[in-house]
């Protein structure tokens, strides 16, 4: 077994960029594998439902080429984990397509291991019956139709695809979704280091160096892990790390800073210690897996289509209209229905929001009753079709322009609209229908590695 | 008395998933740090009603090697998680000012 092996993180998440030089500096150090995290839940629903990336494709293209052409010149491999964005088959098709595209005009042969991370329905459906799946913090409880009405359902792959496709000696893998551990701790296990230091260390490498000073996830940063504990450094030469900027990072969009759960167990990092060794280097150890007693537990992420959103925005600058503001909407929407006959309330999901009053907290704004001299109201429709939510958020509109009030003196309009046309058509919503827990007797059997060739004679 | 906005360096709310927010309340000194830890002005009985929440929903952590405190509720807003109809903070990244104005003596 080697004494150290090398890990180098693109960035936090591909597509938001990065110094090209920070990951030249990185290939000085002699990396044994490149990684980096395509996709996230963070951005809500949408982007696994309708199977789109959140980042724009040729952003992909831009973050992607310079780390596949580093891969190829170290002789690496690189590993691309929910690639895509949503980590679903049509997210991996367009990754795929992409990544093809930066070989064939880089004139490259690289032999691939894509790993997709579709569930099958009815699988699912029968661990549900069989009790094998419970909910994560927060969500509801799982049904079979809300099983059957996912659009697009995933698991999060741990780390045993990975090292099955790096066993295989590929180039490069793409992996539909799956932790974001498991990009940076599969090579680490494989070559046989402490499983509880390469997820720690995988941990904070997923996010790029957001736990640099300054924080940056769009930036490399290099793990180093040895026997006895794991490196963390920066390849920038205005980028620092402290023992304190490493140790909160597992702070951050995390439920418990001290555990991890991941496939492989719980990383327990309660004993953990870090030590600065130089201004761009950490180090950390005392980092401790426990494996599971029983079987091993994947996330599962499912989005449905729920309806069709309409959008207006208009300004407010007429201190009595804001004062009467609740009274406007609730007027407006009772005489948009008188209008729209045949539409019943219940089937439409109407939200106003106040800018500059409470609109992002709601009845928990501590300054609700402080009158702002400008509101900036969003009216929002989300219905079946388009064609409703449309029509439905057009009547609530020309309504809350006209609506009377008790002393109302601004009798021409009591909304500023910024554009014309003022409605928007914002598209299909969608909604988390899946987000729990599911025991896997056999994950290798969940998420096959499939072989192929990408680029020159593909 | 001073605000738990004042004296922290870094106060941020953000998803941890999509059915839970989590709130980071760091401090650049340990001072700081442990004279709010001391008031008791931070614990799941004073956060929870400031987002109208059981103080049972509500999960306030120290965390002494970053000198922060970790407060996890449940998501507010979405009627189906993050993202989801009615939602008003699809990231969860504006829902720590509540904790803003908390008094600290």
């Amino acid at each position: 077994m080697a004494e150290h092996l090398t890990s180098i993180a693109i960035n936090g998440m591909l597509g938001y960029g990065y110094p090209v030089a920070s990951l030249h500096r990185g290939l000085e150090h002699g990396p044994d594998v490149l990684g980096v995290d395509a996709g996230s839940t963070d951005a809500g629903p949408f982007y696994l439902g309708h199977g789109l990336p959140l980042t724009a494709p040729r952003q992909i293209e831009r973050d992607l080429r310079p780390a596949m052409l580093a891969a190829k010149k170290a002789k690496v491999p690189l590993i691309v984990g929910s690639a895509g964005f949503g980590g679903a088959k049509p997210h991996v098709e367009l990754f795929l397509s992409i990544a093809d595209r930066i070989a064939r005009e880089e004139a490259l042969r690289l032999r691939v291991a894509v790993i997709y991370a579709d569930l099958d329905r009815a699988m699912v459906v029968d661990a549900l019956v069989a009790g094998q799946v419970r909910p994560l913090a927060g969500a509801p409880a799982l049904t079979q139709g809300a099983i059957k009405s996912c659009t697009q359902l995933v698991g999060q792959m741990g780390t045993a695809p990975l090292i099955a496709a790096l066993d295989s000696g590929v180039d490069m893998i793409i992996a539909g979704r799956a932790c974001d551990t498991a990009i940076y701790a599969a090579m680490p296990i494989l070559r046989g280091f402490d499983h509880g230091l390469a997820i720690h260390m995988a941990k904070i490498m997923e996010c790029g160096a957001q736990c640099g000073l300054p924080l940056a996830p769009n930036d490399c940063l290099m793990g180093v892990i040895k026997r006895d504990h794991f490196l963390i450094k920066t390849l920038h030469p205005e980028r620092r790390v402290t023992p304190e900027s490493v140790a909160a990072h597992s702070l951050y969009e995390q439920p418990d800073p001290y555990l991890i759960h991941e496939p492989e167990g719980t990383v327990d990092m309660r004993d953990s210690d870090f030590e600065q060794i130089d201004p761009f280097t950490v180090r950390v150890s005392g980092s401790k897996l426990s494996s599971p007693d029983g079987p091993t537990t994947i996330k599962m992420e499912g989005a449905r289509l729920v309806g069709y959103r309409a959008v207006t925005i208009a300004g407010i600058r007429d201190p009595n209209v804001i004062a009467n503001l609740d009274i406007v909407t609730k007027r407006a929407q009772e005489m948009a229905f008188s209008n729209l006959q045949g539409v019943s309330p219940s089937n439409v999901t109407i939200n106003w929001r106040a800018y500059g009053r409470d609109a992002v907290l709601g009845q928990h704004e501590p300054d609700r009753q402080r009158a702002p001299h400008e509101v900036g109201l969003m009216i929002e429709a989300i219905a079946e079709t388009q064609d409703l939510a449309s029509t439905v958020l057009a009547m609530l509109r020309s309504s809350a322009l006209h609506c009377p009030f008790e002393g109302r003196k601004t009798t021409a309009g009591n909304l500023a609209f910024p554009f014309s046309p003022s409605d928007l058509a914002g598209g299909p919503v969608y909604e988390f229908s899946a987000y729990h827990l599911m025991d896997v007797e056999d994950s290798a059997k969940l998420f096959k590695p499939q072989i192929m060739t990408l680029g020159l004679g593909a | 008395m001073s605000k738990l906005g004042d004296m922290a360096q870094v106060l941020r709310s953000k998803n941890a998933g999509p059915f839970l927010i989590t709130v980071d309340i760091m401090f650049d000194s340990e001072d700081a740090f442990q004279r709010v830890l001391d008031s008791g002005a931070v614990t799941s009985e004073t956060v929870a009603p400031r987002y109208g929440l059981p103080a049972d929903d509500v999960r306030v952590v120290s965390y002494a090697r970053a000198k922060a405190i970790k407060v996890t509720l449940p998501r507010l807003w979405g009627a189906s998680g993050a993202g989801s109809a009615g939602d008003r903070d699809v990231y969860g990244a504006q829902q720590h000012a509540p904790l803003l104005n908390i008094d600290i003596p």
